[in-house]
């Protein structure tokens, strides 16, 4: 086991910030270069005229999911030694809800509206002013939402593990319902192209 | 729709000012893919943002009304203890993604100070969205516990139940809001 790193005691803790920094710059970076500075760009995904949220999310989780995956079975990572959020499947159902609620009415998700604020977009400064504002009143209301952030607690939980199926068998199935959605999303932007260009 | 820069080498400001096309989708995607991996394998954790949000509201209320941030449930978990609440992973990784996202976009010409918005949508309109998109944006990923960057790409790569039920919940509700909000963008 050589990794993480900082677990091991490669490194400490403003060191992992330095490293963070760095790995933000690389996500803002291909983040703005897939187009996701432009909420018009996010939100068609919704309309079904550029799926590009779901491929790059997709082929994103794939590469990372098939590195873990990789370096894990080979003994280079620990996996146990990095950080699973909890699950609490009845509060992320709800979250998730309202997240995409959130997306088609205000145009960005929080870590594109930060790309989108970086180049120059007013509405992505005020989403990201939105946000901030959101989170002072959840903060307010926290007492009173206390039931429904616990609720569904199963603790940190892989799919894997609730299934009761190989890690490998989880995998592979990613691998395929990405593939066959890459194909599916590629058809539905051809017949939706296919459908404006007949209606104008 | 004035760039910020262009790079006089590129010839007449007409030909430098042109956004350049965006990436190819999966070539990006496989970028995204490749830093979260680095984060996994130097830090033991992925990518995120709504957490930076959380730091940094937190500090403010603190700033403001130690008292109360200290005994508000939310808001003291991200106070940081004995380190300052900015000192964190978070904070430092969403400062990177705006530095990068702006490199990425002064590259490609595509820094230009707008409002992105439908055809039949004034800009006041928009921006009164974009706000209240944010803050519902910000109950929801406060009770998930993250938002797209921190539950669905990391917990997704990572086979986490609950980012998947969260990822899978996010594409419901934005379908399900988008036949009501068709005026904003189409």
């Amino acid at each position: 086991m050589i990794a993480p790193l900082e677990k091991l005691g490669w490194f400490g803790d403003e060191t992992s910030l330095v490293i963070a920094f760095l790995i933000g710059i690389g996500f803002g970076f291909f983040l703005e270069r897939a187009g996701f500075g432009s909420a018009k760009k996010l939100v068609a995904q919704f309309y079904l005229r550029d799926l590009a949220v779901f491929k790059v999310m997709f082929s994103a989780i794939v590469t990372a999911m098939l590195g873990v995956t990789y370096l894990a079975w080979a003994g280079y990572l620990d996996l146990s030694l990095v950080y699973l959020v909890p699950t609490f499947w009845i509060a992320q159902l709800a979250g998730g809800l309202l997240l995409g609620v959130g997306f088609v009415v205000g145009g960005y998700c929080p870590g594109t509206s930060i790309a989108s604020a970086a180049t120059g977009r007013i509405d992505g400064v005020v989403f990201v002013l939105g946000f901030a504002a959101g989170t002072l009143g959840f903060a307010v209301a926290s007492p009173l939402l206390q039931g429904v952030l616990g609720a569904g607690e199963l603790g940190p939980t892989t799919l894997p593990d609730a299934l009761g199926v190989p890690y490998g068998a989880v995998v592979f199935a990613v691998v395929v319902v990405a593939v066959a959605g890459f194909a599916g999303a590629s058809w539905i932007e051809r017949r939706m192209a296919a459908r404006d260009a007949g209606v104008r | 729709m004035e760039p910020f820069a262009h790079d006089l080498m590129d010839g007449p400001p007409e030909v430098a000012r042109a956004p350049r096309p965006y990436a190819n989708p999966y070539l990006a995607g496989i970028g995204i893919g490749i830093v979260l991996l680095a984060a996994f394998v130097l830090v033991g954790r992925g990518l995120g943002a709504s957490g930076a949000f959380n730091s940094t509201i937190a500090w403010l209320v603190s700033w403001v009304a130690p008292g109360y941030a200290h005994d508000n449930g939310f808001l003291a978990g991200y106070l940081g203890g004995d380190t300052h609440p900015l000192k964190s992973w978070l904070v430092f990784e969403v400062a990177g993604v705006f530095v990068g996202a702006l490199g990425s976009g002064l590259l490609a010409h595509r820094v230009v100070r707008t409002v992105e918005r439908g055809p039949r949508i004034s800009i006041a309109g928009r921006l009164a969205l974009a706000f209240l998109g944010g803050m519902i944006m910000a109950f929801g990923a406060a009770l998930a516990r993250g938002c797209t960057s921190g539950q669905a790409l990391t917990g997704g790569a990572l086979l986490n139940l609950g980012s998947w039920v969260f990822m899978l919940s996010v594409f419901v509700g934005g379908y399900a809001a988008a036949w009501f909000l068709r005026r904003q963008w189409r």
